[in-house]
């Protein structure tokens, strides 16, 4: 079955794992700028990365026949830093134009702090400043219910967002309710440990219908699955649910969301040895 | 009155034929964790926030009504809604630890 990755955080994962996707059928994944696992020395880090997420990653993807999309933004764990996150913003301009970038994200709060939704809200300000849709994280763990209340009563007291073109990610079963009834897409997140595993967010879907509604991996550098969807869809066929239902869940549902973006475009096969400029395969 | 009756399309004889293994597998696992809790070398944390919070969750399972899971992730999170004045870490513990007091030595979750 075709499916898109919403939230895959590719620059982390190998080559071999493209490869797994598209055997699977991934047509396509879209990448939230996100946290490196430590802290980065500077603005110039994040160029470099922004660079990195709308020039080689849709490159490799390509060779599998994957279509790349990405987002960007200064990543909640490191939002508490209002210097850096003014010196972040002040570049992602520059990059929003490359033709594979659908908005600002992945945006949010990390510990639910003063100074993270002080720039978070500055990235919200950037994405209705240049039409963008938004992609954002919820907190872990503890945090997920306050800050997710944070962010939904935030963003629902402001007239200017159209709750529509806003993806609220990794719901779990106390704040997806929360989420969907203020308008907002939301995700669930097949992430082992600390998120959703298939079999739960195949429960939310039963129990809250399936508007609205998407599924990802959140593949990243830590313990996670990029071919978390093709076991969702397992799971879904073994409870007996219909092919209509989980294509929605994994392709017509996200694509909606993200069609939005006049950039996105309906996956299609397209031949993986088109003439493009060449880009290694190997690391080394 | 639950809401989300009847919306698991499998009859609760289905669920069990399919499904029972490795749920047993998994209330084991808890089981084993508990007692290896208690054949600790060292019983240092015996009111980490944690492990309260994890009793609390362990009692909800045996509660009636609907919606377990909602309720064992409440049980799980900060409630307190006041914004952080500052950044007290990178990562979350899976507890509040803000509702508790604390001295151990904390190692939290530290995916993205």
């Amino acid at each position: 079955m075709n499916y898109i990755d919403l939230h895959a955080h590719m620059i982390s994962r190998t080559t071999d794992d493209y490869h797994r996707m598209a055997l699977t059928g991934c047509v396509a994944v879209t990448e939230p700028a996100f946290w490196s696992g430590r802290d980065r020395l500077g603005p110039l880090a994040f160029a470099d990365y922004f660079d990195h997420l709308t020039t080689f990653e849709p490159e490799r993807a390509r060779q599998y026949g994957i279509a790349h999309y990405t987002w960007l933004c200064l990543n909640p764990k490191e939002g508490e830093d209002r210097e850096l996150a003014r010196q972040v913003l002040a570049l992602i301009p520059g990059f929003l134009d490359r033709p594979n970038v659908l908005g600002i994200g992945e945006i949010g709060l990390n510990r639910v702090t003063r100074n993270e939704l002080a720039t978070f809200l500055d990235h919200v300000e950037l994405a209705l400043e240049h039409r963008q849709l938004i992609h954002i994280h919820t907190p872990h763990l503890e945090d997920k219910y306050k800050g997710t209340k944070v962010i939904v009563e935030t963003l629902a007291n402001d007239p200017r967002i159209d709750p529509a073109r806003v993806m609220i990610d990794h719901a779990e079963e106390h704040t997806a309710p929360l989420i969907l009834e203020h308008g907002f897409w939301t995700g669930f997140t097949l992430y082992p440990r600390t998120k959703a595993s298939p079999a739960r967010a195949l429960d939310m879907i039963e129990m809250y219908g399936p508007e609205r509604l998407c599924v990802a991996s959140a593949c990243d550098w830590g313990a996670s699955d990029p071919v978390a969807i093709p076991e969702f869809v397992l799971e879904a066929r073994r409870r007996g649910h219909s092919e209509e239902l989980i294509t929605r869940m994994v392709y017509g549902n996200p694509a909606a969301f993200l069609g939005q973006s006049p950039k996105f475009r309906l996956p299609v096969p397209a031949p993986i040895n088109a003439p493009v400029t060449p880009a290694p395969l190997s690391t080394d | 009155m639950d809401r989300y009756a009847n919306t698991c399309p499998l009859s609760q004889k289905q669920l069990l034929d399919e499904y029972f293994m490795e749920h047993r597998a998994q209330v084991l696992a808890l089981a084993a964790f508990l007692d290896r809790f208690e054949r600790s070398a060292e019983r240092n944390a015996e009111d980490d926030f944690r492990m309260n919070a994890f009793r609390d969750a362990l009692a909800l399972l045996l509660e009636s009504g609907p919606e377990r899971a909602r309720r064992v992730q409440l049980a799980m999170s900060d409630r307190n809604l006041d914004l952080m004045d500052e950044r007290d870490g990178q990562s979350a513990y899976g507890a509040p630890i803000r509702a508790a007091s604390t001295g151990s030595v904390l190692t939290g979750e530290t995916e993205q």
